[in-house]
């Protein structure tokens, strides 16, 4: 680590000027100190100084020093605590000492002998005045005998072992700025870690004492680490807390046992009831955890602990016998797409068959028509589900670009990365990765500033990259953040209005500004690099996200980072729909971008003369006639729908004739001859047979806005 | 991050080492020399985390963690001691004084940061 060596050789310089200054402080000090044996004052005086000389040389490899003034500060110790009495003697000797110390700082060379002769004086010195030093030794002992107990303690292999813990933190726990949860999360960097809180001790609200701690927790870890490892998670707290570490599974236990723990079993090894308590309760047929906590023996939190427990006991063999037998098998993808595809039908029909049973009225056919469309949508998405991997593939593979890059670049960079087991469908992951090499070297050659000049921004001196991926709703978020420059909004805008884009006239946004990196043949970069800056990076990251029907959302603050947004659909295949109707046409509003829907009348209509804007709860919201768009031309029902939704951000509405529902939506790709249509994404088919186009409500917005009708006022 | 915090020691050199450790580390540092100067200064900046050594003039390590755990503000806030293996008794001193835990002199950078990831997350 060179940054830490740069730290290091500047403190040993700091330390070598500051002990000079504490040795001459030392030196009137002490010569104060022999006129006046007794001020406190002084012997304070000297004692920190003979402990910052020691403290500090151990740190910055001083060690000599650190050793030899050791002594002499043991000496002032005892005369800081009455032990001892400042002779002549002892200042003769701690000035010599002094001196010593200076030739040791200065390098010049020692004479170990005196140093010795020193150290053995003082010794003699303390051995005569204190009575209670055996106290000392005895101390040290035990100590000993822990070191090596631990040893052998350790010797464990890399087997991994379940832990029971249980943390029952005392009142106080909180008033040494303690956090419990942070322990927690210590646990849970150590392995697979269920924390389960016992509540019951919680008095009642008028009594509680908000500043005591009333909660204790069980713990139950499967971890490599040894118990030490765990009791060093809680080594602050160990005076404030009762902390019971206890073995309760172990590989080798596998063997002997093909069975899981009965939930009395485990209540009866950690004695929270005792055999005959639980042979007694046993004789009725009632769970024996209901059972226990009606008879007062448990409290619920405990049986629940338990049950917790078990549950994880359970897993980890589950788990571990997995990873004995074989863990996955090797599909061809087109088998899997074939699969996709049928289920995809059997939605179709399913939806048939529930819209039928309907129209019949029959109570059996729809009990049948209901199972049909559980068992449907289950293996709907179990199947989605197979066609779900890990973005984690990808981000990993990211880390050596971002190495390789930063070494190309001369920058220090380190990734970092946030949900990396966010599954997406397959095709999502493979399509994805073109945008996001893009979009990371973006950060990297033009985000992430040199190291010198970060270090003048007052940043670290490694600028950061991180990649998160999420859910949120029906989609997938992956965010890449860096901590670099962020957008230059004025160079952005220049360059813009040089390459035509824009007008010097235009009056943009920030938010317009930023998106303007997303045109066509645009590039801010100074000088072209082998990373990027051909401008034909952003443009084309854009262009496959929404390929994908996903969105670019683009943060930037000037010196402090830029974070890029891509949300993408989970899967391509199905997706929730609205199902809608204008005249005798359905249409299908994807579910993700809908907001709500209200009514339209024709009073509203003609309040807003002319304008397509109504008003939602104060909120003006442009709208778009579909029936209008779609160019439908029969008579217009009195009342219409707005079926609001949320477009880049901005609330627009659509204005249809009837609102049916939800429907699970197949998405069936238009043929050849309707790739070109703007404002539809694809079709699907309805229980009936009939086809229902898809929106595609960002396209169609834009669509509508180039065609000059405005929406927006 | 972004979060500050406060070291207190009388030692320049030590200061110097730990300040460059946090900053290194993403933190904003506050530097104060001894126990008076650090409660001057915890009133005028806002500080998650005070390390502290134990050995000061004016007022020491101990005055200062009961002096700031006597304030509302900060009854919660970690603060982790510098401590010697000689200092057994001074260690428990500073627990009941409300210390949240402890770094043994001498130490090394990343067991510095790995205490204050364990306190302050």
């Amino acid at each position: 680590m060179s940054s830490g060596n740069e730290g290091f050789d500047k403190g040993r310089e700091i330390f070598t000027e500051e002990a000079n200054e504490l040795l001459a402080e030392l030196e009137t000090s002490l010569l104060e100190l022999e006129e006046t044996p007794t001020d406190t004052e002084l012997i304070g005086r000297v004692f920190r100084a003979m402990h910052t000389i020691k403290g500090s040389g151990a740190m910055f490899g001083f060690d000599d020093i650190a050793h030899f003034t050791h002594e002499v500060e043991t000496a002032f110790d005892m005369v800081r605590t009455g032990k001892m009495l400042v002779t002549k003697e002892l200042m003769d000797l701690t000035l010599r000492a002094r001196d010593q110390i200076r030739a040791m700082l200065d390098g010049t060379s020692v004479d170990e002998a005196i140093s010795n002769e020193i150290i053995t004086a003082l010794r003699a010195l303390m051995v005569i005045n204190v009575l209670s030093d055996e106290q000392e030794g005895q101390q040290e002992q035990p100590g000993g005998q822990e070191a090596v107990a631990r040893v052998e303690h350790t010797a464990t292999d890399n087997e991994s072992v379940t832990y029971r813990i249980r943390f029952r933190p005392h009142k106080e726990l909180f008033l040494t700025g303690s956090n419990p949860l942070l322990m927690f999360a210590e646990l849970r960097e150590l392995g697979n870690c269920v924390v389960i809180a016992q509540t019951d001790a919680i008095p009642p609200l008028s009594e509680l004492d908000p500043e005591s701690c009333h909660t204790s927790w069980d713990v139950v870890l499967t971890t490599t680490a040894d118990q030490n490892t765990i009791k060093d998670v809680f080594i602050f707290v160990q005076d404030i807390c009762d902390l019971t570490i206890e073995v309760i599974e172990a590989d080798s236990d596998m063997l002997e046992q093909e069975r899981h723990l009965k939930l009395g079993e485990i209540l009866l090894s950690r004695g929270d009831v005792s055999l005959s308590e639980l042979q007694q309760v046993l004789g009725t047929q009632r769970r024996v955890g209901e059972i226990l906590v009606d008879s007062g023996i448990v409290g619920e939190d405990q049986v629940q602990s338990a049950l917790v427990e078990q549950q994880h006991i359970k897993e980890v063999r589950q788990q571990r016998a997995k990873q004995e037998s074989m863990a996955s098998i090797r599909v061809p993808s087109d088998k899997l797409d074939g699969l996709v595809d049928l289920v995809g039908e059997l939605v179709t029909v399913q939806a048939r068959l529930t819209q039928t049973s309907a129209t019949f009225g029959d109570a059996v056919l729809s009990i049948i028509a209901e199972e049909v469309e559980r068992i449907t949508w289950e293996l709907r998405d179990r199947t989605m589900g197979i066609r779900m991997m890990p973005i984690g593939g990808t981000f990993s593979k990211f880390k050596r670009l971002v190495r390789d890059l930063s070494a190309e670049l001369g920058k220090d960079i380190v990734m970092t990365t946030d949900g990396a087991e966010t599954e997406l469908d397959k095709t999502v992951i493979e399509k994805l990765n073109d945008p996001l090499v893009h979009v990371i070297r973006n950060s990297i050659d033009h985000g992430i500033e040199s190291p010198e000049a970060r270090l003048k921004a007052g940043k670290p001196k490694h600028g950061t990259v991180h990649l998160t991926a999420g859910h949120s709703g029906a989609n997938v978020v992956i965010q890449i953040k860096d901590d670099g420059a962020g957008l230059d909004t004025e160079a952005i805008l220049n360059k813009a209005i040089k390459s035509g884009i824009i007008t010097p006239e235009t009056e943009l946004s920030e938010k317009d500004i930023f998106s303007l990196i997303f045109e066509p043949g645009f590039s801010t970069a100074k000088n072209i690099t082998s990373v990027s800056g051909r401008g034909v990076g952003m443009d084309v990251v854009k262009k496959n996200i929404i390929a994908l029907r996903g969105t670019v959302d683009i943060k930037s603050k000037k010196g402090v980072g830029t974070t890029i947004s891509l949300k993408l659909p989970l899967t391509l295949a199905i997706i929730d729909g609205l199902l809608v109707k204008i005249s005798d046409d359905f249409y299908v509003i994807p579910l993700s971008v809908v907001h709500e829907c209200v009514e339209l009348t024709r009073n509203d209509v003609e309040n807003s003369h002319g304008r397509h804007i109504s008003y939602v709860r104060g909120a003006i919201v442009p709208y778009i006639r579909l029936r209008e768009y779609f160019a439908i031309n029969t008579p217009v029902p009195e009342v219409e729908q707005i079926v609001i939704t949320e477009v880049e951000e901005q609330r627009v509405g659509f204005v249809v004739d009837y609102v049916i529902g939800e429907h699970q939506t197949v998405i069936k790709t238009l043929g050849r001859l309707y790739k070109t249509i703007e404002g539809v994404s694809g079709a699907t088919i309805l229980g009936d047979g009939t086809v229902a186009l898809i929106v595609d409500a960002p396209k169609l917005v834009s669509a509508v806005r180039l065609e000059g009708i405005e929406a927006v006022s | 991050m972004g979060k500050t915090i406060m070291t207190v020691d009388d030692s320049a050199s030590i200061r110097q080492m730990v300040s460059f450790t946090l900053k290194g580390a993403g933190y904003t540092v506050v530097e104060a020399v001894d126990g008076k100067d650090a409660l001057a200064k915890l009133d005028k900046t806002q500080v998650h985390m005070v390390i502290t050594d134990l050995n000061m003039p004016n007022l020491d390590g101990i005055g200062l963690i009961r002096a700031v755990r006597a304030k509302p503000a900060f009854k919660f806030i970690p603060i982790v001691m510098l401590t010697t293996e000689s200092q057994d008794t001074r260690k428990q001193e500073g627990k009941s004084a409300g210390a949240t835990g402890w770094i043994v002199k001498p130490f090394k950078p990343e067991q510095l940061l790995a205490v204050i990831k364990k306190v302050l997350g």
